[in-house]
């Protein structure tokens, strides 16, 4: 078990080494504010993978989560001047109680039934976000959200802000590994593989699937208030149901039950766009087809099936070398 | 305490279940004695997996009552069962195919321990020891099985023999005092039977009562004391496989598929 324990340390401490001489050579703004983005678009898939990787439950509407983390700091921030740390701990705490309010009723359902569940939760927070425009200032956004700060310090240079996402999402990439590799871990998966013989093995599967279900809410959450005080201006349009498929999307490219693929799925689906800017309005078409090739010729996700091509090749040029040498 | 273990530790009072117009469980009583391997046969149909499935809660009975252990069952849903001390295995084999034959069994010890998002996260000492007391307690049940040298296998990666041998290691992790069996030894060739027979009684040298279902009648012959028989949803018999093979009513019933062959 210690063994066990020393591997995971040595795999989060070596990624945190890496992200920590990052910005020694990457002093570009415009390249850490990608990887701000990546670190928050991780910490959002790393949750959700908890939920449909593991726990093997879909959810369609988790961009609603994220806004909620995002509008609560920034309405909290910027309407009502309260300082930033606690406007997002309340932020978390009101995610709770919507994702006990909605997964309660939506977790009985299951597969189709659920996903059509939490897709309609997602669109009623949407148009929420859009027409409650007293509070969210509507479809043209809220502005005036401040920067966060620790202490005295703002935090107002991609730098140091780069440091803050990356440090909490590899808090929350630390916590995850251990989740899934516990008793906790091992009855969500259960879930996945077979919920009867999960519940008879004394799981009580109903209140575990509410739990990961909130639990992925608040990584949501916090993402969303990070989010918010990073560009300091939000609209709608970036909480609405193409975002909670782009997140779907990063989990399965990532591998779905792999935590480390979570990490790979958002790094590779953030840079993406910014690559393919040319077709700026197509983006969503090619992450729909990227979705469509994934499922079908690496259901495992991008990570597993390259290494699996990669053993298929190995093992193909060894049977050619062989039958070379034998003839 | 005499009083207890005198009682029978299963009882089950006028059980009915209907699906629609089908009774597929009706008026049926038993009782199963501590320590007792208990038989309940009957041609397909016959509501044999309706009762085990009424009994550990994954249906709510119509009508009538279960008692485990002097507590009635009824009301309780299956995750409640299991904590009880009933563990089941289903007719289908199910297991958790995206883990190894050690970690099926470690789910197991689910009901036994504690640990939750918050303990586990933060990787607490507590959920560590725990952690290692379930890995211990189910290499225990693997060597006890005869699964331990392939421990670290992915669970589908077992022949099928293996497969329902596996799901009964991880039926016992949960410490049961009554395991239910749904047809263990369906799929299986004679020889893998005849194993499963002598994993049965060394189950029951432990003190755990068994109580297993089966369509075909050689190996609950071999290792019942006592048997039940149902045909449509009713208790034909009931007695020991002797007085079962000799029962006219059972013979009928079998007809033509020749039952003791």
């Amino acid at each position: 078990m210690s063994r066990f324990l020393g591997y995971k340390s040595v795999q989060v401490g070596s990624f945190g080494l890496l992200l920590a001489l990052v910005p020694v050579v990457v002093t570009n703004r415009y390249y850490l504010n990608v990887l701000i983005f990546i670190g928050i678009h991780t910490l959002l898939v790393v949750g959700l993978n908890l939920l449909m990787g593991y726990a093997g439950q879909i959810s369609l509407g988790h961009a609603a989560f994220f806004g909620l983390g995002a509008y609560t700091s920034g309405i909290l921030t910027a309407t009502y001047k309260l300082s930033p740390w606690p406007a997002m701990v309340i932020a978390v705490v009101l995610t709770v109680a919507v994702a006990l309010l909605v997964g309660v009723p939506a977790l009985k359902l299951s597969g189709y039934y659920l996903a059509m569940a939490t897709l309609g939760f997602g669109i009623i927070v949407y148009i929420f976000f859009k027409e409650l425009v007293w509070l969210t200032g509507g479809p043209s956004g809220l502005v005036g959200i401040p920067k966060l700060s620790i202490g005295n310090v703002v935090l107002d240079e991609p730098k140091t802000y780069y440091f803050l996402v990356w440090a909490i999402t590899l808090g929350a990439i630390a916590l995850s590994l251990n989740i899934v590799d516990s008793r906790v871990g091992r009855a969500l998966r259960a879930i996945h593989d077979s919920e009867p013989a999960a519940r008879a093995s004394g799981i009580y599967t109903a209140r575990l699937k509410i739990w990961v279900f909130v639990v992925s809410a608040v990584y949501a959450s916090v993402a969303g208030s990070l989010y918010a005080h990073f560009i300091t201006f939000i609209s709608p349009s970036s909480f609405d149901f193409m975002f909670s498929i782009k997140l779907v999307t990063m989990v399965v490219v990532g591998g779905m039950a792999s935590i480390w693929g979570a990490v790979f799925g958002a790094a590779t689906l953030t840079v993406l766009p910014e690559v393919l800017a040319v077709f700026h309005d197509f983006d969503i078409v090619i992450f729909g087809l990227i979705l469509m090739v994934v499922m079908i010729f690496m259901p495992q996700g991008l990570t597993r099936g390259a290494l699996d091509l990669w053993e298929k090749y190995r093992l193909q040029r060894d049977v050619a070398g062989e039958s070379l040498s034998g003839g | 305490m005499i009083e207890l273990s005198r009682q029978p530790l299963l009882k089950a009072e006028n059980l009915s279940k209907s699906f629609g117009g089908i009774h597929a469980v009706r008026e049926v009583s038993f009782a199963v004695a501590r320590g007792q391997i208990k038989g309940i046969i009957g041609p397909n149909g016959a509501g044999k997996t309706t009762l085990f499935n009424l009994i550990t809660g994954f249906y709510a009975a119509d009508a009538g009552a279960i008692y485990f252990n002097g507590r009635s069952l009824n009301n309780l849903v299956p995750h409640q069962v299991a904590e009880r001390g009933v563990a089941r295995t289903f007719q289908n084999v199910e297991l958790f195919d995206r883990m190894t034959v050690l970690e099926n069994v470690m789910v197991g010890r689910h009901p036994k321990t504690r640990a939750g998002f918050i303990s586990a996260a933060f990787s607490l000492s507590k959920a560590r020891k725990e952690e290692s007391g379930i890995r211990d307690k189910a290499m225990e049940i693997l060597n006890f099985i005869g699964l331990s040298e392939r421990a670290a296998d992915p669970s589908t990666s077992l022949p099928f023999g293996f497969q329902r041998v596996l799901e009964i290691g991880r039926a016992l992790a949960t410490d049961p005092l009554l395991l239910l069996l749904d047809e263990p030894a369906s799929g299986l060739n004679a020889g893998e039977t005849r194993e499963l027979g002598r994993l049965i009684g060394r189950i029951r040298d432990k003190g755990i009562t068994v109580v297993l279902v089966e369509h075909d009648m050689s190996l609950t012959m071999e290792v019942c004391d006592e048997i039940l028989v149902m045909d449509y949803g009713r208790t034909l018999a009931e007695g020991s496989p002797r007085e079962i093979q000799q029962d006219p009513e059972v013979i009928a019933a079998y007809l033509g598929e020749e039952p003791f062959a």
